[in-house]
């Protein structure tokens, strides 16, 4: 497969990416009974926002500016590591999966730093929670990669999902359904989602990634939304991939299925939004508990073989 | 396959046990720890007619005839929720992995004359018997520790079941009666204490005796 086809993919997650979340508003809209906002709304407001100037706090400095920056040039570079489709991804080498997590970290701490440094209480007040639930998030996350790393041998993300095929998901069902149910969760929590967070309150109290950007503006606050949007893909897509496995007909069928599965990825997330609540604060780490659980039979299926 | 997916099931049952404070829901997860455990020989492929008719009987005991009589005992009680045990639950959770991970281990290291129908049953009982141990242990209501019991129980039964030819339906049948008047008694006598000290909390009644 040469570079030329391959960089399809991250072409395709920075077109699609923002419709995810109309995909979500439009499902939740259904479900409430109401007509919802038209599915591009993302791409209006992205629109809109870069045309607008950027208001600074007196009392920022160069961190909060940085950040945003950071978090959409880090987010492009997680882009390029994720493939669509059991192909390889434009970028991959051994041990590329720690590589990809740990810029998720680097997102978050920057992430974090930004809302600490507009001295406001209440985005310290997201940033601690952020802190705490990424903490919790980040280990199941490694255990689902390394259960499903040791079942297909591979160390690099593309190489892991190639080996997702047809033949080695039915011999090894439980342990894709472990992995994809703890990277559901792991989903909800790090795209802000409803179990957890609840993007569209803004009530200070209870929500944790939208208070951490309420002092970011213009175009800043575009880098953040679309960063936002390219997270949930890229988690989307994981999740796809490991979930759905490769038929065998080629590159473009498998690549088509692939963002098939991700916009219906969010039509799920969409789904759960509507059934359920948003937990209460004291039951999150609970929550994400039980990804670590699930991540942990997985490991434990793919080391008694 | 099918037997595979049905030990994931009994670990995840047993896990919200673990971290469930509702007794209703506890009574539930019996129930249905119950119907897999019912189905298990059948679905190992043994299939003759004695161990169909037994594995109605253990569906008919552990499935319907434990649940309705806890519920009945616990639409008694006026408790719904076992407040404070000995550990919370988070902390059960985490002990349940590890428990999980220890008994994983010690089914790799334990040589069994027969081989399982899948590997999976064995850590699966001895992970079962220690929920109910842990439950015994760890809980404070009466009724958790008899649901503690029984889940006890079905982790010996599992063991039972894995040796299907080895082990006379008769002794299992036994087991089953005993445990069934075992529930039987223990129905009877939490709801004597509840009426008589308005709890059924077991570390209080210890201090009857000084």
């Amino acid at each position: 497969m040469n570079m030329s086809i391959r960089i399809v993919q991250p072409i395709l997650a920075l077109i699609l990416s923002p419709l995810l979340l109309g995909i979500i508003n439009r499902t939740k809209a259904f479900f409430a009974g109401r007509k919802g906002q038209p599915l591009l709304q993302t791409y209006f407001d992205l629109w809109k926002l870069v045309h607008k100037g950027v208001v600074y706090s007196k009392t920022t400095g160069w961190v909060f500016r940085a950040g945003p920056i950071i978090n959409l040039s880090a987010i492009l570079l997680i882009t390029l590591f994720i493939p669509l489709g059991h192909s390889k991804a434009v970028i991959f080498f051994d041990g590329d999966i720690f590589l990809v997590i740990y810029l998720f970290a680097l997102i978050r701490f920057f992430t974090i730093l930004a809302a600490l440094d507009t001295g406001s209480s209440f985005e310290g007040m997201g940033a601690s929670r952020e802190a705490q639930f990424s903490a919790l998030t980040e280990p199941a996350l490694f255990l689902a990669l390394a259960a499903i790393a040791c079942g297909t041998g591979k160390l690099s993300l593309s190489e892991i999902l190639v080996s997702v095929t047809s033949r080695f998901w039915l011999a090894n069902i439980s342990i894709i359904l472990f992995v994809a149910a703890t990277l559901i969760i792991v989903l909800l929590t790090e795209n802000a989602r409803i179990p957890v967070d609840d993007p569209n309150t803004h009530l200070e109290l209870t929500m944790i990634h939208e208070v951490m950007v309420l002092d970011s503006s213009g175009p800043d606050f575009a880098f953040i939304v679309f960063a936002s949007a390219l997270k949930l893909w890229i988690f989307a897509a994981l999740f796809a991939g490991v979930l759905i496995p490769d038929i065998g007909f080629g590159f473009w069928p498998n690549l088509a299925i692939c963002v098939l599965a991700v916009l219906c990825v969010s039509v799920v997330v969409g789904i759960i939004e509507s059934c359920i609540a948003r937990l209460k604060l004291l039951f999150v780490p609970h929550f994400i508990f039980i990804a670590t659980i699930f991540a942990v039979l997985a490991i434990v299926f793919v080391l008694r073989k | 396959m099918l037997i595979e997916f049905m030990m994931i099931f009994l670990t995840l049952v047993n896990l919200i046990i673990l971290s469930t404070s509702r007794l209703s829901t506890c009574i539930k997860v019996i129930a249905f720890q119950g119907i897999i455990l019912g189905i298990l020989p059948v679905a190992e492929g043994h299939f003759d007619i004695q161990l169909v008719i037994f594995s109605i009987i253990a569906i008919s005991v552990k499935a319907i005839l434990f649940p309705s009589m806890l519920l009945r005992t616990l639409s008694q009680l006026n408790i719904h929720r076992e407040k404070k045990p000995y550990v919370g639950y988070g902390m059960s959770l985490l002990i349940g992995l590890g428990a999980i991970v220890l008994s994983w281990w010690i089914s790799k290291n334990l040589p069994l004359t027969v081989a399982p129908a899948s590997s999976a049953v064995l850590p699966v009982s001895i992970f079962t018997s220690f929920v109910g141990l842990y439950l015994i242990i760890t809980r404070k209501m009466a009724l958790t520790q008899v649901i503690g019991y029984l889940i006890f129980e079905n982790g010996i039964y599992m063991f039972g079941v894995i040796l299907p030819q080895k082990q006379p339906l008769l002794v299992e049948l036994a087991v089953l009666l005993d445990a069934f008047v075992a529930v039987f008694v223990m129905g009877i006598t939490i709801f004597h204490i509840s009426r008589e000290f308005d709890h059924i909390e077991t570390d209080q009644l210890s201090t009857l005796r000084s």
